[in-house]
């Protein structure tokens, strides 16, 4: 983080588009701290959920974009569960994802952007998510050929992986039309 | 008729939105109006004095002033109109300040409405006639409803200053929670020692009625003469003859959870609260009685050891429910506070953990009267702690839990009780989460150093989120909000700093005594800044927590205030009434007595006419001019005095013109 944060500089335009896609107030964040108590992937984040939180408060539009802790969020709501000020802390990650994707900026982690770039293909393409060709494309493109290879055995015990490739679904169309109307999923 | 007018400024409050010049102007070519005036304050001493002379020297007959709320300064104006010799009700008061400067921007739009505002009143004055009031005598005697702190404080006062007092407790005992507490912040003196001499006063005060294990039944009346009906329950021991010395208790078979301690230690079906208790008497509760419980499936156990041991004859199973009637002429609430459940909150364990306690659960634990006799025990296996976690703000400044405000106390008692847990076990360890320290009182600052230095709490910032159990202790998981990093402290016990909330029935009691209450059930008082003893019903007044959050020095000045307000009212031998009250015309009435029905002030009699019939008719000092019944007459044949039909009708063709 920088040393000195110039307050002058509070970028009001970046606070209102997080507080208009995630329909959150920030402002009623009285930084308690709960949201990182109870945050499971608080432990490889650069910057706290409270803290991005009172980032924003303060405009610091740079500071967060470039954090770990945006992609480093699981999306799990616990934190959203535990606020006392009721605030969607979720939510308020998911929009500093969709303005860093929208202005097409590095994502500090190569692999998270690869993760939801393979994912979201495979819908747009599938209509599904296909476990098999995910884990094998990931593992190839991220360089890490073996990553969870021996959790294979498990999870095919439990028929959680498929190898014959299973029918497209049905309303692929439909499936299109939701990426073309949002833009942003697609870069 | 020679109408005066005179429009305030109020500095900029209505001159800044509303043209006043332009509306005196408009006002002074009006039929009847001889006067028009804008004056800079109306209310200041010299804006009263030009009203007062315009009156004498224009010889005006009916007054109507443009400025803030009657609410404000109805009472103030009529005094001054009453000073000229004019009779005060042929004066009427416009609101353009809340109803109209305020609340609006536009300034050629505002001053149109306050134009036509001004209109009404000046066409509804002019139907106005001279309104005379009338006297009532006022009854001396106070009730106060609950004998916490504020409660006794206020029944001392009154007493001591002469006055009649009936106190009425909802348990056998007088005290309230500080009864419950060890020591009290921010002097760490006992509270038992200060709390018992006045609990013992109050008890033998020749002008003090102590009725305890009692609840209000009813009240009707008015300010000066109320009836209160008091519902005395059965404690099936008579407290005349008891004198307190708990052999009943001791010999008694049947075990119930103990009341006073909050279910930590076992307690007896009859019980005496504890050894300072005023009336120091015993008390059956009727659900653990091994005799009552027989009796109620039918069968006929006659345990009675209690009756068998007491050496003066006092259990008495046949006691019956007892109502007193009362005559009061005003009534202090004083009812104080619950406690937030902490059940709710799931990541606390939401109850289940033995060794997660309330605050009160642990001034109990720490209490030499208590449970443990003051030593501190852990309720699951009866250890001594070595690591302590408080955690604030427990159902306190939680909009997910519906309790947005802070409790006010619980930053003080939290700092208190890891100073007494140091005294109590200087190797052991203490941990408060706060989020913010809330210590604004006198002294309270230094109290908290006190705590962080001498008894070495250790401060940690940020909320909680989970405590789970681990190898016998607790595992509480929270954040150091100043690190930006998650902490883990294992406790053996964690106290939770559970928030204020209203007390359990004060909002049953608040619509019994018809006055309002906010939100969250805390009585309101009549005014946030100026009325903070007054409540909005003439001759009710508050007191203490049941107001709003509140340490024992507030409670005690407020208790003391409210005594101050009560004597000023009842040092009068008669009070004014209102003459703005209904009036029926007997002609008229059908004699269906709907309105008999509706009036929530019981001000409406029958009375039997020379020819036979049988009529409604208003006790004019006990009306208080709500209007219901005038709205509920079929045959319209009653009327409210200053909003008859047709100044209303008037007012609304003044509008339309
Ligand atoms: C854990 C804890 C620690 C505290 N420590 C301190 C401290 O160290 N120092 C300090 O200054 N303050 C302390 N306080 C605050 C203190 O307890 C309150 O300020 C004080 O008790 C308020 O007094 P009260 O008379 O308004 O209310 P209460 O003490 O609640 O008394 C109200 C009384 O009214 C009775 N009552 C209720 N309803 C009815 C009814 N319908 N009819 C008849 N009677 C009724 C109740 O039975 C009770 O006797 C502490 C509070 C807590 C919870
Ligand atoms: S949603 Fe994200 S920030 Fe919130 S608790 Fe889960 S991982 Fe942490
Ligand atoms: S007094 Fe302190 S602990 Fe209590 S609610 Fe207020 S801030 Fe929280
Ligand atoms: S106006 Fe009618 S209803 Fe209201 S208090 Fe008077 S008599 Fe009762």
């Amino acid at each position: 983080m920088n040393k000195l944060i110039a307050l002058n500089n509070v970028n009001q335009k970046f606070i209102h588009q997080v507080e208009s896609i995630s329909k959150q107030k920030v402002s009623n964040c009285y930084q308690c701290g709960k949201c990182t108590a109870s945050c499971p992937a608080d432990f490889l984040m650069d910057i706290s959920p409270n803290q991005i939180m009172h980032l924003i408060q303060i405009g610091q539009k740079d500071e967060i974009l470039n954090s770990d802790s945006i992609w480093v969020c699981l999306s799990c709501i616990t934190c959203t569960a535990r606020c006392p000020r009721e605030i969607d802390i979720t939510s308020v990650f998911n929009a500093l994802r969709i303005i860093s994707r929208k202005e097409k900026r590095p994502v500090s982690i190569r692999n998270v952007k690869l993760f939801f770039d393979i994912v979201l293909s495979s819908i747009k393409n599938q209509g599904r998510l296909n476990e098999v060709p995910l884990l094998l494309k990931y593992n190839l493109w991220s360089g890490m050929l073996l990553n969870d290879a021996d959790l294979a055995p498990s999870l095919l015990g439990r028929g959680k992986l498929h190898f014959i490739r299973r029918h497209k679904v049905k309303e692929i169309k439909e499936i299109r039309q939701i990426f073309s109307r949002s833009r942003i999923s697609d870069s | 008729m020679r109408i005066g007018f005179f429009i305030c400024h109020c500095g900029s409050n209505i001159a800044g939105t509303v043209d006043v010049v332009q509306v005196a102007e408009y006002v002074s070519k009006l039929p009847n109006v001889v006067h028009s005036v804008h004056l800079m304050y109306t209310c200041s001493q010299p804006g009263q004095k030009e009203i007062v002379d315009a009156i004498k020297e224009k010889r005006l007959t009916r007054i109507v002033i443009a400025a803030c709320s009657p609410k404000m300064h109805e009472v103030t104006f009529r005094r001054a109109i009453e000073r000229t010799g004019l009779n005060p009700y042929l004066f009427e008061m416009a609101n353009i300040r809340e109803h109209c400067s305020w609340i609006h921007d536009d300034r050629e739009l505002a001053t149109q409405k306050a134009i036509e505002l001004v209109e009404m009143t000046i066409a509804k004055v002019a139907r106005h006639e001279s309104l005379f009031s009338n006297k009532v005598d006022v009854n001396k005697k106070v009730l106060i409803i609950g004998g916490g702190i504020a409660g006794i404080q206020a029944a001392l006062d009154m007493a001591d200053g002469g006055f009649e007092v009936v106190l009425v407790e909802r348990e056998p005992t007088i005290g309230g929670k500080m009864a419950q507490l060890d020591n009290t912040f921010p002097t760490i003196d006992c509270s038992s020692c200060i709390l018992t001499p006045k609990m013992v006063d109050a008890g033998q005060h020749e002008k003090i009625k102590l009725i305890t294990y009692a609840e209000i039944e009813s009240v009707s009346g008015y300010v000066g003469n109320f009836e209160v009906k008091v519902h005395k329950k059965p404690p099936y021991v008579n407290y005349e003859k008891c004198i307190g010395c708990g052999i009943c208790e001791r010999k008694c078979p049947a075990k119930a959870p103990n009341r006073f301690n909050l279910g930590i230690g076992e307690g007896k079906a009859i019980y005496i609260p504890f050894p300072q208790a005023v009336p120091k008497v015993a008390t059956i509760t009727k659900e653990h009685c091994i005799y009552f419980k027989s009796l109620a499936e039918g069968k006929l156990n006659r345990c009675k050891i209690c009756q068998k041991v007491c050496h003066v004859s006092a259990v008495d199973f046949e006691i019956k429910d007892e109502y007193i009637n009362e005559k009061v002429g005003a009534i202090i609430t004083a009812v104080g506070f619950d406690l937030f459940n902490h059940s709710v909150y799931q990541e606390y364990g939401g109850g289940r953990y033995p060794d997660v306690i309330s605050s009160l659960q642990y001034e109990r634990l720490l209490s030499a009267s208590g449970p443990t006799e003051g030593k501190i025990k852990r309720p699951s296996d009866g250890k001594e702690p070595e690591t302590v976690v408080f955690i604030s703000c427990v159902g306190s400044r939680d909009d997910s839990v519906g309790r947005p405000y802070c409790s006010g106390i619980c930053c003080m008692y939290m700092a208190k009780q890891a100073i007494l847990t140091k005294d109590h076990l200087p190797e052991s360890k203490t941990f408060i989460f706060y989020i913010d320290i809330r210590a604004g009182s006198k002294a309270y600052e230094e109290f908290v150093k006190r705590a962080q230095v001498e008894a070495g709490a250790q401060y940690i910032r940020g909320r909680v989120a989970k405590i789970y159990p681990e190898n016998g202790g607790l595992i509480v998981r929270g954040v150091d909000t100043l690190l930006g990093q998650q902490v883990e402290v294992m406790a053996d016990l964690v106290v939770l700093a559970n928030g204020v909330i209203s007390s359990r029935g004060s909002n049953e009691l608040a619509q019994k005594l018809r006055i309002p209450y906010d939100q969250y059930g805390f009585l309101s008082e009549g005014h946030p800044k100026l009325k903070p003893v007054e409540t909005n019903t003439a001759g009710i007044f508050l007191a203490g927590a049941c107001q709003g959050p509140k340490d024992i020095p507030s409670s005690v000045a407020q208790g003391s205030a409210t005594a101050g307000k009560v004597q000023g009212l009842l040092s009068k031998d008669q009070l004014e009434t209102s003459p703005l009250v209904a009036l029926v015309e007997c002609s008229r009435c059908i004699g269906c007595f709907k309105c008999l029905k509706v009036c929530p002030y019981n001000a409406i009699e029958r009375i039997t006419l020379k020819d036979g019939s049988l009529v409604a008719s208003v006790i004019p000092t006990v009306c208080q001019g709500c209007g219901l019944c005038v709205a509920t007459c079929p045959s319209a044949s009653i009327t409210l005095k200053g909003f008859t039909d047709d100044q209303l009708i008037a007012e609304v063709e003044a509008l339309c013109r």
